[in-house]
């Protein structure tokens, strides 16, 4: 036996433990040493959104549906991934307008529009009142069936109980009570609940724990693992269509879609969540580690369902036991009264955890959104007159709580049994989702009008009603159930669940399709059509624009008026209390560098800043409201915002250009530095030059001069010798000219400016003349010269002098470097395809393959430095390179150790683009 | 020239320089002078024929085959035996950068070519008297 004290007593003191933490939450905030103000807890309040429908339903849901259960958790998932880019934007745009509720968002962004605040409430309320209902009835339930234990009876019709012998509320009271403490303890009506979200993450880790147990019970404890029951569930006929998804079973692809949309919307627009990720939240930058985590999260509390739902159905004969209930009931059949009581405050935990933060959202709306703006504009109530309204704030709020838990309480009454507990909730989902079109397009599209947000929000929320709310009460009987098979009045196009002959359908499906469709086409029509006003302009550039602005200047920049510093003080202290307007008004001067408080100037900036405190309190239409009751504001005109626009929009443009203009500077600046480099390389290049050819200046020079200073000092010497050294200095004399004729001819050809002569020229008669200048250096050298010229080989055009200069300047290397002894040097001219090839060989030692590269390089000669110093400038190979190139040709050498080696070049016997000059044209048809 | 007989006082010269003609000039300045005179034509000759010759002064071109000027110096200075070896440091590249590391190197003269005979035999003389 389980009695009933002990689960009561168990209930109540895990909400005591959640109301410690939630006081400890506060206390800490207080002292500035906030407990949420880290990602994981942030994370962990998103876990809200798995309530007690989660909790029991998520099984129930498998149990008929297998992984028709999905959808509700992969749109979460799959809209978290974009939240960096419409989240981050929400949670800005709140901060920066001090927003209090969803509510308050659509009416803000629309102009400040009560109108439109009011009706989002209230499709709030209406929407959401199913789904709290829904919490009340898995409260009840798994009470009243834990107090039978071990007996597993299934609780009579819960509508059949006298009111006051219903556990549900009790429940319902109970829940208000404490929701009433833990949101609206605090006088100060707008600050953020952080004791309230620490409890709530707690919530979320107590209900995993708690699934996760049983979860691990089921699968391990009375099966071998998941891979025993999907064995054991798809031998079981009755199961095994539950394991193909999407196929045969109620989930169709279109329904799959469509729960999917339903639940991205769901984790961003249902009340509660927009409390614990927007108005809750600390800091953006949480939603890093929550992009995340909360999937995660999702995963964890998804990662038992079938195994449950599967394990249920074979534990129970078939429909005795209502899946919904497997969670708890099947512990209990395995007699395990811990682990049931366990579950049952799991249970407990996804449910209250749900109610509080739903209703102080629900409470904040009703109160700032519908209630205030009414009272506000009564003016027999002489309420802007009253010296304090916080407390009347938190009456109200309070009120609001209680009523919202009552209308939940009679939902469940009148038509709690129409529907499974999935199915409410999806009726919630519904509603909610009426909002995407306006906040979505509210923040990315400035287009949006009051007049188009009002007639899309309640065309969207008028079908919702008669497609979802109303067919639930005809199934409960409060409507005749004829509305449904005929229609109203026996209008078949106009039966709720088949509108306008749409068939086929799930009744969700059918309902999103329509509202959907109406909500974003009239939104968007109207939009489009209506004309918005100042204010609305305004609006819509502070949310859309909202990561252009920077500090509090946004919202002042659209107000112009006279206001006085007292009144403005005396009207905060009224909704805040005396205490806190103080507070407020020397943060603002300090912000400003004022001495005190009197020297606060009542500008836009200062109207600007009370209002959106006071929004923080009332919402943002009623702080207009009030705000606009104290100053005398100069109405702006829609041209003059749209200039306030334009001048933004033109400083925008002026600072784009500016950055731009600064990054050509740089990119300029870095290929001036580039160049700079290659000036100073190049700089280098020419004093490593000058230094070389200074060096090879000297050295002559040198013998020269000491010479001619022995000669000069020793006038004794005998003849031989001085006739020696006379003609030493001769030879470096002509050293030095030869050098100093080579430098300035090499500069001449490198810098461009050499004036070549082209004529025909035929390369054989060049070769023959080149042969008799050097015939003398041969004969010096004793060595042979043999010629192995073609015949016939064609003209070409081309620098004769200069052809000259290369092939004396071959056959000078060739000699100098052929054998010492038995001298040979060859010279070979052909015609190779349209190519003139010249090859002067020797039989030197030759030229190993490294040092092959070098000796085309400035004043550097191979040879065998070991003996003698070659004689030469070290220019002349360069020289002759460059004016082969010059026709385009090409100068090389091949060579191996002890083989002597060969000087090549060929030219083309089109050089480019040297053409005989005329008159020096030679007949060629002669 | 003929070489004059070896003498416990004749000072030993070592020329290094790969420039014939060079070698031709000094080794005629030297030998006009009295001293003894060897001759190598690249660093590794040099670095040899100071260990073998022990000369008391070295004329030492900087611009030498297979081991420059700069590197004979620092062995030089880096034998024990060698301290009290004279080395002048011949270049054609004058600029100051390369007296310096000369001088760094352990060089007691520094020349640029081309020099005068004149103020090139007083160095030598001065070097010479020095290590007497």
């Amino acid at each position: 036996m389980l009695p009933g004290w002990v689960i009561i007593v168990t209930s109540f003191a895990y909400l005591g433990i959640l109301f410690a933490i939630a006081y400890y939450g506060d206390k800490r905030a207080d002292a500035g040493r906030s407990i949420i103000a880290n990602p994981y807890v942030y994370s962990l309040s998103l876990g809200v959104y798995a309530t007690a429908w989660t909790f029991y339903g998520s099984v129930g849901r498998a149990a008929s549906n297998g992984v028709g259960f999905l959808p509700i958790y992969l749109g979460p998932t799959l809209m978290i991934a974009l939240w960096w880019l419409v989240m981050r934007k929400i949670i800005r745009i709140s901060k920066v307008n001090r927003i209090t509720s969803l509510a308050d968002f659509i009416g803000s962004r629309y102009g400040k529009s009560a109108l439109l605040a009011g009706l989002a409430s209230v499709i709030a309320v209406v929407g959401i009142v199913p789904y709290i209902s829904l919490q009340l009835k898995a409260v009840s339930t798994s009470f009243t069936i834990l107090l039978q234990y071990p007996q597993i009876i299934m609780p009579i019709k819960l509508g059949a109980v006298p009111v006051l012998s219903d556990t549900a509320l009790y429940v319902a009271l109970l829940l208000a009570a404490f929701t009433i403490l833990f949101g609206t303890r605090h006088l100060d009506a707008s600050e953020r609940h952080e004791g309230m979200v620490a409890a709530i993450a707690f919530e979320s880790l107590v209900k995993l724990l708690a699934f996760l147990a049983v979860g691990f019970f089921v699968t391990f404890g009375i099966y071998n693992g998941f891979a025993d029951i999907f064995t054991r569930a798809a031998a079981n006929p009755k199961l095994q269509p539950l394991l193909t998804p999407l196929d045969g079973v109620a989930g169709s692809y279109g329904s799959w879609v469509w729960l999917t949309i339903l639940s991205m919307f769901a984790i961003m627009f249902l009340p509660r969540q927009f409390q614990v990720s927007v108005v809750e939240n600390v800091d953006e930058n949480h939603l890093n580690k929550a992009i995340w985590l909360f999937p995660l999260y999702m995963l964890a509390i998804n990662i038992f369902v079938l195994p449950m739902a599967f394990g249920g159905l074979m534990h129970f004969p078939k429909g005795i036991v209502d899946a919904d209930t497997f969670v708890l009931t099947v512990p209990m059949a395995e007699r395990q009264q811990g682990l049931a009581l366990l579950v049952f405050i799991g249970g407990l935990s996804a449910a209250t955890g749900m109610v509080i933060v739903e209703t102080i959202a629900l409470s904040t709306m009703l109160c700032n959104d519908l209630v205030m703006p009414v009272l506000l504009r009564m003016k027999m109530l002489r309420l802007t007159e009253r010296k304090d309204l916080s407390s009347l704030l938190l009456g109200i709020r309070r009120g609001a709580i209680v009523l919202v838990l009552l209308l939940g309480y009679g939902y469940f009454r009148l038509a709690g049994e129409a529907y499974a507990l999935v199915s409410i909730g999806l009726v919630s989902f519904a509603a909610v989702a009426q909002f995407a079109p306006v906040i979505l397009g509210g923040i990315f599209w400035k287009g949006g009008t009051r007049m188009g947000a009002l007639a899309g929000l309640s065309i969207g929320f008028l079908i919702w009603s008669y497609t979802l709310l109303l067919p639930a009460f005809a199934k409960s009987g409060w409507l005749p159930i004829s509305f449904l098979d005929q229609g109203p009045f026996g209008i078949a196009l106009m039966k709720p669940q088949q509108l306008f002959g749409l068939a086929g359908l799930d009744e969700i499906t059918h309902a999103m399709i329509w509202s959907m469709l109406c909500n974003i086409g009239v939104y968007v029509g109207v939009s489009l059509k209506s004309r918005p006003s100042a204010i609305e302009q305004a609006q819509a550039t502070l949310f859309v624009d909202v990561f252009k602005q920077t500090g509090e200047s946004g919202g002042s920049r659209f107000w112009r008026g006279t206001a006085s510093v007292p009144e403005l003080h005396a009207l905060l202290g009224r909704f805040l209390g005396r205490e806190r307007a103080d507070e407020a008004f020397a943060s603002y001067a300090r912000q400003r560098r004022l001495g005190s408080i009197n020297e606060i100037k009542a500008d836009a900036a200062l109207v600007n800043f009370a209002e959106t405190l006071l929004a923080g309190a009332i919402g943002a239409a009623s702080a207009r409201v009030m705000v606009a009751s104290v100053v005398e504001e100069e109405p702006l005109g829609i041209d003059e915002v749209m200039n306030i626009l334009d001048e933004t929009s033109q400083v925008i443009a002026y600072s784009h250009k500016l950055e731009q203009k600064s990054q050509e500077l740089e990119i300029a600046t870095a290929e001036l530095r580039a160049a700079n480099e290659r000036l100073k390389e190049l700089d280098k290049l020419k004093d490593d030059f000058v230094s070389t050819v200074s060096h090879e200046l000297r050295t002559p020079l040198t013998s020269i001069r000491a010479l001619s200073e022995i000669l000069h000092g020793h006038p004794q010497l005998d003849i031989s010798e001085r006739s020696k050294y006379l003609n030493i200095i001769v030879k470096e004399s002509e050293r030095l000219t030869r050098l100093i004729n080579d430098v300035l001819d090499l500069s001449k050809i490198e810098s461009g400016s050499v004036e070549w002569n082209i004529t025909e020229v035929d390369l054989k008669g060049v070769i023959e003349d080149a042969v008799s200048a050097t015939s003398q250096l041969f004969k010096e050298n004793n060595a042979r010269l043999e010629l192995k010229l073609s015949e016939n080989v064609p003209v070409i055009c081309a620098d004769r002098d200069r052809l000259m200069q290369v092939v004396i300047n071959m056959l000078s290397n060739a000699v100098k470097f052929c054998d010492r002894k038995a001298g040979l040097v060859s010279i070979r001219l052909r015609q190779i395809a349209q190519l003139l090839r010249v090859d002067v060989h020797d039989n030197g030692p030759g030229i190993s393959p490294g040092d092959q590269h070098i000796v085309f390089e400035k004043f550097r000669q191979a040879g065998d430095t070991l003996t003698e110093k070659p004689q030469g400038t070290g220019l002349g190979l360069t020289i002759s390179r460059h004016i082969i190139e010059h026709f385009n040709g090409k100068l090389w050498v091949e060579s191996e150790i002890g083989k002597g080696a060969t000087f090549s070049f060929s030219l083309p016997l089109k050089t480019g683009s040297y053409s005989p000059i005329p008159g020096h044209e030679l007949n060629l048809e002669t | 020239m003929k070489k004059r007989p070896l003498q416990t006082i004749t000072k030993k010269v070592l020329i290094a320089d790969d420039e014939p003609n060079i070698v031709i000039s000094l080794k005629f300045l030297m030998e006009h002078c009295g001293y003894t005179v060897r001759v190598a034509r690249n660093g590794e000759e040099a670095l040899q024929q100071t260990e073998i010759f022990k000369p008391d002064l070295i004329l030492l071109d900087v611009m030498l085959p297979l081991r420059n000027g700069f590197d004979v110096c620092r062995k030089i200075r880096e034998n024990a035996a060698l301290q009290a070896t004279k080395i002048i440091m011949l270049t054609a590249k004058g600029h100051e950068a390369e007296i310096a590391k000369g001088y760094a190197l352990g060089a007691d003269v520094y020349v640029t070519k081309p020099f005068g005979t004149k103020e090139l035999l007083e160095q030598v003389k001065r070097l010479l008297s020095e290590s007497a």
